[in-house]
């Protein structure tokens, strides 16, 4: 797929400087802009000349778009802050290793030093049928090209599938889920501020879009609360590559034990479905319990009811009742006999 | 496989200019390249004089100097590099940042010079292979590695390997085997010959620790 043709075709570049200049560019061309954080999933799109937008606002240079400050005892993440600033950042590591965890599972080095927080939870699916340009559900299209009994489907949903079978792919988005973190989005009606796992679209909403942003719109920052400053948490991924792959499947936690008993928790997983999965059913079976194999299992069993596989994937089954298994009931240590 | 045929008439018998040194020359020339792979854009240059459209004049900071190049809006940084400033040390593979041979430093930061617009880099300090060694020419410890260590087989890859070896260790100077196999995870080598480049690497940061000492 990845072939050397050309450079790009071409399109105005738009460059602004502050955060209200990017949204006078933006509702000034609407459909017609492209919004540039780090590129990585743009780049592909305007490569293979799938989007050809006539404009595209580069984002790089609005300075308050990036960083991190505290946040009422918690954090407030610039949209903008690349995923190695936010990887390497005192205070995420110290509070919120979580997120940490999450973003460093991203892709490779150099990926996770140009790539965005704010773009790696709002890049598009990254199914084939799809990003090649074919005429899909998603792509407005009268057909899903994964869910056919040949279809290359073995990275696609076990969950929430409504014509279009794709995944969504970030990393970051179930450990924000987990940590209870906020979006907060510049619209032309104003500040906006959603809970995290309210900022994804699934297809049997609205099957052309992935997340709330409509044209105009910014993700200015994430704000990570205090709730869960500290706490037990638990983050794994699993691909087929160590480097670069997107996840099979991922899973976050984030848990208050005390007396031996989960307080609280936040459970959410990715790849599974055409969203981030929060898992409240499980999350309420398991409060009140203690954190360990029993009802890490009766967990695990818990969260894939009502899975349906496609033709490749059921193996995705199994992998999810273990990581919920594990993220809930924590890592049994294996003995080599 | 049939054999090979006998080359035209008129053709030469065997390559008289290397691939280096037909794009150095023609960016000497002042025109826009028509190497094979990019025949693409010969009919535009035939039809147009010098730039393509949408082309500015950008002043670009790259190994130390100050760099003027006509680039296009939507260019990659990769392709500014090899194709308007000659510096054909930086490859171009994947150009998707699936294969790290494009590895160039932005502010001593690791970035796929094919995933980043020339337009974005302005104001930042762009470190290519070129600009390793030392001014006087004096080899990059990791550069002078390679050539005790033998650590690459066909070497494509190297480039871009050094740069991203040459960022982590900024990071950490001194990295164990494992933490040095993370740093360069981001490239790829076709010839398998990971083994043989991490020693190479681990040997290049020993001797930088070495010269920071002395």
């Amino acid at each position: 797929m990845a072939v050397v043709r050309d450079i790009m075709a071409p399109f105005d570049l738009l460059q602004p400087s502050t955060a209200a200049e990017a949204q006078r560019l933006l509702a000034r061309y609407g459909a017609d802009a492209w919004v540039l954080a780090g590129g990585m999933d743009s780049f592909d799109w305007l490569k293979d000349r799938i989007k050809k937008p006539a404009v595209v606002v580069d984002l790089s240079g609005v300075t308050e778009l990036r960083g991190i400050r505290p946040w009422n005892g918690g954090l407030e993440i610039g949209a903008m802050t690349t995923l190695a600033e936010v990887a390497n950042h005192p205070g995420v590591q110290k509070n919120f290793s979580l997120l940490a965890d999450a973003v460093r599972h991203v892709a490779s080095p150099q990926i996770r030093n140009q790539a965005t927080l704010g773009g790696n939870v709002s890049q598009d699916v990254r199914c084939w049928y799809y990003r090649a340009g074919w005429p899909c559900y998603r792509a407005a299209g009268e057909t899903c090209f994964a869910d056919t009994p040949v279809g290359r489907n073995r990275e696609h949903a076990i969950f929430g599938a409504d014509r279009c079978v794709a995944v969504h792919p970030s990393d970051s988005a179930p450990a924000l889920i987990a940590l209870g973190a906020q979006f907060v989005l510049r619209t032309a009606s104003g500040e906006r501020v959603i809970e995290a796992e309210d900022y994804f679209v699934g297809p049997n909403r609205e099957i052309t879009r992935i997340n709330l942003l409509q044209p105009g719109d910014l993700l200015a920052s994430i704000r990570i609360p205090s709730d869960f400053a500290g706490a037990r948490f638990y983050f794994e991924k699993v691909r087929d590559r160590n480097v670069w792959d997107f996840p099979l499947l991922n899973v976050a936690s984030a848990m208050r034990v005390s007396g031996g008993v989960i307080q609280s928790v936040r459970l959410a997983v990715n790849a599974a479905a055409p969203t981030p999965l929060r898992l409240r059913r499980v999350e309420a079976a398991v409060a009140g319990k203690p954190p360990d194999a029993s009802t890490g299992a009766m967990a695990g069993e818990l969260a894939v009811q009502g899975a349906v596989p496609l033709q490749f994937n059921a193996f995705k089954i199994p992998l999810m009742r273990n990581l919920v298994k594990r993220a809930i009931g924590g890592v049994e240590k294996a003995v080599w006999a | 496989m049939p054999e090979p045929e006998a080359p035209p008439p008129g053709a030469s018998a065997g390559p008289a200019l290397s691939r280096r040194k037909f794009i150095l020359g023609v960016i000497a020339g002042g025109a826009v390249v028509s190497a094979a792979s990019y025949r693409l854009l010969a009919p535009r240059a035939a039809s147009r004089p010098a730039l393509l459209g949408g082309e500015r004049l950008l002043t670009l900071r790259v190994n130390g100097r100050l760099r003027r190049a006509e680039v296009a809006q939507q260019e990659t940084l990769a392709w500014t590099l090899r194709y308007k400033l000659g510096l054909t040390g930086t490859k171009l593979a994947c150009d998707r940042a699936e294969c790290g041979s494009c590895t160039v430093l932005l502010d001593d930061v690791p970035h796929y010079a094919c995933s980043v617009l020339t337009h974005t880099v302005r104001n930042r300090a762009v470190t290519t292979v070129e600009g390793l060694a030392a001014p006087d020419g004096k080899l990059h410890p990791l550069q002078q590695a390679v050539i005790a260590e033998q650590g690459f087989q066909c070497a494509f890859c190297m480039s871009g390997f050094l740069m991203a070896a040459a960022g982590f260790l900024k990071t950490n100077p001194n990295p164990t085997r494992t933490e040095m196999a993370h740093g360069v995870s981001g490239n790829l080598c076709r010839c398998q010959d990971y083994s043989k480049i991490l020693d190479t690497l681990m040997h290049g940061a020993e001797l930088m620790r070495k010269g920071a000492q002395a």
